[in-house]
């Protein structure tokens, strides 16, 4: 008999549930979810924190090598913002009933993915610009339709995180800008870090729609609101543009305008490479997991410590705390 | 007054929180924790804005006496070597573990608003102008360092070890900051003196210290100098090396 009820209940939740979808009302944590919504937004927000977290690593390895001061505090503030964006996704997924500590586990245990493009080398100053023009460009193109996203906290942290993405895309824009009308050396430099960019970061947008296993399901519950090909396409018709301003090469001997479509033609895509990169055999993998690891395990005695001194605090039993008990007495 | 030794100190200012920032941005990414990765890559961004502020007042200066205009904040941060260099032995140690990054930041932060405090009164109206800019940034400076200087020494025993440690091998390095060089002296103009400064920093810094139950090193502990004169450790060699590589090996481009 309860178990009857129970479903009855469920199916009213889920038509509910539908209804605000269909009129795109925002689902907020305190709302009934399916199951599976739930799990689909744990597993997609975390992994958009972890890459925050680990995408502060490639940019991170020039903040002490950044050739103006200017530039340094660019850079920094940027690798910042970052972790900051980390946070606000870490606390939206938290309000789904997971904790940080556990996504940590996930991440750190290799259980829990985080975007490949991050897995890739900075060989080179210019790579700081091509980063911010064709990654963080891919991320905007990528984030701007969550905006929108059916989940409000997930909505919410998308807003702010778009307005500083797309500052980021300026700055690394302003960066292969000024390199492009350097000295040849640097013109090379920014060509080269172009060239090993442009490709990963198509990528970024995930595998075609015909291959992609969450795509339908995604789209019919609002997480998503374009397909991965169609994000594609727009990055690329926006790159193919931009990148006559810096006078400058996509490295894609296919690369054309279409009359008929509309759009820019591109060539086909190294999806091999893309899928050892997601198995672990990107140039560094190995190196960024490392460098998580080492941070959470270096932390380990300051957590504990900030733990400790939290419960002596709230008993009374700090150094100073006891120090004025006996003083008392 | 005279205005070498003017630029000098203005150096030893601008270096000073340079390095401190550089040797801080080590840790962006790498932090303990998210939220305090934040706050330590901030007092990094504060640390070298400051620098900036110096470097850039004394480019408008040397430039004014030349009648040129081809200095810097680049080219003094840039394209000078170690001997150059006049920041304080403390700032280019290395960060070592989580709490003796904090020791280091503690320690400086507390004499920079000390100084700071001092210098947002002084004569030349622009050094006033930045140091009181500054001094609002080292508030923070001062308060965050210090509660993790409590957590830390009063925390778990190994926290208590490492800062015992810490300590022990910072506590050299402190001496420096209030044995004023000759270019120093001059600027200030007997303006404040290095004892009382020295006596304010040390009632602060004990105090704290005695709250984080731990003790202050005797106070007869040799103290090494000559940063301000650019007799440095081997470590900021390596610090400019990689600091300064972009600027040595494309000499003359714009980034």
């Amino acid at each position: 008999m309860r178990k009857l009820s129970d479903n009855m209940d469920t199916e009213a939740l889920q038509k509910s549930f539908d209804e605000k979808i269909e009129k795109d009302i925002k689902i907020e944590p305190k709302d009934w979810m399916p199951v599976e919504y739930r799990k689909t937004l744990i597993r997609q927000i975390s992994q958009h924190a972890h890459s925050e977290i680990v995408g502060m690593l490639p940019e991170g390895n020039w903040i002490t090598r950044a050739p103006t001061l200017r530039r340094k505090c660019i850079l920094i503030a940027k690798v910042q913002d970052e972790a900051g964006h980390g946070l606000y996704l870490y606390c939206a997924a938290e309000t789904l009933n997971i904790t940080r500590e556990e996504m940590t586990e996930q991440l750190l245990s290799g259980k829990a993915k985080y975007s490949s493009i991050f897995n890739y080398p900075t060989l080179s100053w210019a790579d700081m610009g091509a980063i911010g023009w064709l990654v963080d460009g891919a991320a905007i193109i990528n984030q701007i339709p969550l905006c929108r996203t059916s989940y409000a906290p997930y909505a919410r942290g998308m807003v702010r995180i778009c307005k500083e993405e797309s500052f980021h895309q300026r700055q690394g824009f302003d960066i292969l800008l000024t390199l492009s009308r350097g000295s040849a050396e640097q013109k090379a430099m920014a060509q080269d870090a172009i060239n090993r960019w442009w490709w990963p970061s198509l990528m970024m947008f995930g595998p075609p729609d015909n291959e992609s296993p969450h795509t339908i399901q995604n789209m019919k519950w609002k997480i998503k609101r374009f397909t991965n090909d169609e994000l594609r396409q727009k990055f690329v018709d926006m790159c193919a543009q931009q990148v006559e301003v810096l006078g400058l090469q996509i490295p894609d001997p296919d690369l054309k305008w279409n009359e008929e479509r509309g759009h820019y033609d591109f060539g086909p895509i190294n999806w091999d490479e893309f899928w050892n990169v997601v198995k672990g055999n990107g140039p560094c993998n190995k190196e960024r997991m490392a460098a998580r690891i080492k941070a959470h395990e270096d932390g380990e005695w300051v957590r504990a410590a900030a733990l400790e001194y939290a419960r002596k605090e709230a008993a009374g039993l700090t150094g100073k705390q006891s120090e004025k008990a006996t003083i008392k007495k | 007054m005279n205005e070498s030794n003017t630029i000098d100190y203005l150096m030893l200012l601008a270096d000073s929180s340079l390095i401190m920032g550089q040797r801080l941005s080590e840790w962006t990414g790498h932090g303990p924790m998210l939220e305090q990765d934040i706050a330590i890559t901030n007092i990094s961004l504060d640390t070298i804005g400051q620098a900036r502020y110096f470097y850039q007042l004394a480019a408008a200066r040397l430039n004014e006496k030349s009648g040129n205009a081809d200095v810097t904040e680049d080219t003094l941060a840039y394209l000078r070597d170690a001997h150059q260099y006049k920041n304080l032995l403390l700032v280019e140690l290395p960060n070592g573990d989580w709490g003796q990054t904090i020791l280091k930041i503690f320690f400086y932060a507390h004499r920079q608003k000390l100084m700071y405090e001092k210098l947002s009164g002084s004569a030349d109206a622009e050094i006033a102008g930045i140091a009181s800019k500054a001094l609002k940034e080292v508030e923070y400076h001062v308060s965050w360092s210090s509660d993790w200087v409590k957590r830390l020494g009063d925390g778990t025993q190994e926290s208590h070890d490492r800062m015992t440690k810490a300590l022990e091998y910072l506590w050299p390095y402190t001496g420096e900051m209030f044995v004023p060089a000759t270019y120093e002296k001059n600027f200030l103009e007997n303006e404040f003196s290095f004892d009382v400064l020295k006596q304010g920093w040390l009632d602060k810094v004990s105090g704290i210290l005695t709250e984080a139950t731990l003790s202050l090193p005797p106070a007869d502990t040799y103290m090494h100098t000559g940063g301000k004169t650019g007799v440095h450790t081997e470590y900021l060699g390596y610090i400019l090396a990689e600091m300064q590589f972009l600027q040595r090996a494309y000499p003359g481009c714009e980034w």
